[in-house]
């Protein structure tokens, strides 16, 4: 056994205390904060919702052949689509796209400025850095369990989980992917008198926008990778299903509910990263043409 | 004479790369070499005391191998590299006072620089890429792109306005670098090793059409090459780098007839003479029988050698045309055989 060097109980329970302080003291502020991303989340939910299933076909499919100008992606988006109304699962699949886009939205919103202002001081990316680490390996339930007892549980603490686990890429991927822009096209437009927000808006974002897709194709990818964790803290939508299906042993409920998430993943993956592809393919980046 | 009669002064600018400068820059001022102080301190002498007087509207070219801190030097001129020590003047104003708002200015109104690597905006079509310094300075849309047009058409890319850099080749995306520097139609244009990555016969091309927007439009222009004949081709006056310290600073025959020193020999003896050397410094001035061939004193030797296969010599007029001496097979044969190695011993 490892010999106790120092008694670590005052700590543990200065945390534990200290975290019931802020649910006590500050849980209604906190909540009135997050109420714009329930928002967000509802509006966009309602949305799908209240969209009638074939326009939803028709707008996803066409987004697929303008991304790729090709049958293929539109005939696999629209079989997948299929396979998502048939079974039964439409209904909790426009939930799980709804926490989906309104978490990758949150993200943006948030990511690439931090991104950007990682680029430019080498100080920041010292500090942003370990605390990227340290959101994606930090097993999700140990912020899952304080955010229920700040919120309580619903979509709120799930809403925010999907963002601090989905959140680190697109961060690290703009930041990559700004300081990775040609140094010599970075020089020439120094030397035209820009000034720090041109060479950011007019050089350096549009130059690196295929990297920072790729940064939002992961964040959705991760997003719906945490879909069962956020339905067991009342997310809803296809998580809730698995969940169920595990719950009363029902296999084919779970299996089904499954593959509707690998249904989406296989949808919105294909399509970013086709935008990705095209947007590459037009500022001369894409290899061996 | 003052700093506002030349186009660019440079005083004893000296430039060390590292992360305590002044104490590299104490050493070389008491007298070390730049390898010791690279040996000692680990810091790179970029520029060593340069010194240079760049008229207005002339070719001045900069020559020296690579690592002779050449492209260093030019940087210095639109601060894209601060000095360590060292003054710098442009059209009379003081570079290195300028503030950050200041800076941009001087860059979008006085100086405009070409790039070895061409520097081109990827996701931009050429008229975009040479109206982008327009738009920087807030010149509006048809008016920017007017004037954009006019200078692809004349650097000869009409027809490939809505191309996209990648889609040309080197020699048109030097031309559209070209016409994004002359667009702004500053006074003064940096061209650093702006021909180096292209074709020979590409890049003989790039110098006839430089000389002659040279003389149309008369601006200064300061040219890195690592290329002496190039130098010799363009230039109106050479300053040649080592080690970051200035050699020598001439015209181009000067040079090639009496070089300074050992390093710049090397560079003579490669080099095809015939073109460097004018007639005018080799001509015998004063009165003569006409001659029945006659060349202008800005020929250069090798368009008199022809016609020494029939004649002893060969008239040189001035502008208006008058004989104003000859040159003779002799004179010629001894301007070029000077510096061929084993001919200039003894």
């Amino acid at each position: 056994m490892f010999p106790e060097l120092i008694d670590t109980r005052p700590l543990r329970r200065a945390i534990d205390d200290g975290l019931n302080w802020v649910v006590r003291n500050w849980g209604g502020e906190l909540e009135a904060a997050a109420y714009p991303l329930l928002m967000l989340l509802n509006s966009i939910e309602r949305l799908l919702v209240a969209t009638p299933w074939w326009l939803i076909f028709i707008i996803v499919v066409g987004v697929a052949w303008l991304a790729t100008r090709n049958w293929k992606l539109p005939a696999l988006v629209l079989v997948s689509l299929l396979f998502l109304g048939v079974m039964g699962l439409w209904r909790d699949a426009m939930a799980t796209t709804a926490l989906m886009i309104a978490a990758t939205l949150t993200v943006i919103v948030a990511s690439i400025p931090i991104g950007v202002w990682m680029s430019r001081s080498l100080r920041v990316r010292q500090i942003i850095t370990p605390i990227l680490d340290l959101m994606q390996t930090l097993p999700s339930f140990v912020y899952l369990i304080p955010a229920v007892m700040i919120f309580g549980p619903g979509k709120i603490p799930a809403l925010l989980a999907t963002i601090v686990y989905a959140a680190p890429p697109l961060v690290r991927l703009t930041d990559l992917g700004l300081r990775s822009v040609d140094p010599a096209v970075m020089e020439a437009s120094r030397s035209f008198g820009t000034t720090p927000r041109q060479r950011l808006f007019g050089v350096q974002i549009p130059l690196a926008l295929p990297t920072i897709l790729a940064g939002v194709n992961q964040t959705t990818m991760m997003a719906l990778a945490m879909v069962v964790i956020a339905s067991m803290i009342g997310a809803g939508g296809l998580g809730y299903q698995v969940l169920q299906g595990i719950g009363r042993l029902e296999v084919s409920r779970g299996l089904f509910a499954g593959l509707g998430i690998v249904v989406l993943a296989i949808i919105f993956d294909r399509i970013t990263q086709s935008f990705g592809k095209q947007l590459q393919a037009r500022i001369g980046l894409a290899e061996a043409r | 004479m003052s700093d506002s009669d030349f186009a660019i002064r440079m005083k004893g600018v000296t430039k060390i790369f590292g992360d305590s400068p002044q104490t590299a820059l104490d050493m070389l001022r008491s007298g070390k070499s730049k390898t010791e102080v690279q040996a000692e301190t680990n810091h790179v002498v970029g520029l060593d005391n340069v010194s240079l007087d760049i008229a207005r509207g002339q070719i001045f070219v900069v020559m020296g191998l690579s690592g002779s801190g050449k492209s260093t030097l030019i940087r210095h001129v639109n601060r894209l590299i601060d000095p360590t020590a060292g003054e710098i003047f442009v059209e009379g104003s003081d570079v290195l006072k300028m503030s950050l708002p200041d800076l941009r200015t001087y860059r979008r109104n006085t100086v405009a620089m070409v790039f070895q690597k061409f520097g081109l905006l990827p996701h931009r079509s050429v008229i975009d890429n040479v109206a982008y310094g327009l738009e920087v300075k807030g010149v509006g849309k048809a008016e920017r792109l007017e004037r954009a047009a006019k200078w692809i058409e004349t650097v000869g890319l009409s027809g490939y306005e809505q191309s996209q850099p990648r889609q040309l080749s080197g020699g048109q995306q030097q031309r559209v670098g070209l016409a994004r520097a002359l667009a702004l139609d500053t006074d003064i244009i940096l061209m650093d090793e702006a021909f180096s990555a292209l074709d020979p016969l590409i890049r003989s091309g790039m110098q006839d059409q430089l000389m002659e927007l040279q003389k149309s439009l008369g601006k200064t222009i300061l040219f890195i090459t690592h290329d002496f004949d190039e130098a010799l081709k363009i230039a109106d006056r050479i300053a040649v780098l080592k080690d970051g310290a200035v050699q020598q600073e001439g015209k181009p025959e000067d040079i090639v007839l009496k070089p300074a020193n050992e390093h710049i020999e090397e560079f003579v003896r490669e080099v095809n003479k015939a073109r460097a050397i004018h007639v005018r410094t080799i001509m015998e001035r004063g009165e003569f029988e006409p001659c029945e061939y006659t060349v202008p004193s800005n020929a250069r030797c090798e368009d008199v050698l022809p016609y020494f296969a029939e004649h002893q010599w060969v008239g040189v007029t001035n502008d208006e045309g008058t004989q104003i001496g000859r040159v003779t097979a002799k004179r010629v044969i001894r301007a070029l055989a000077r510096y061929t190695p084993g001919a200039n011993e003894g």
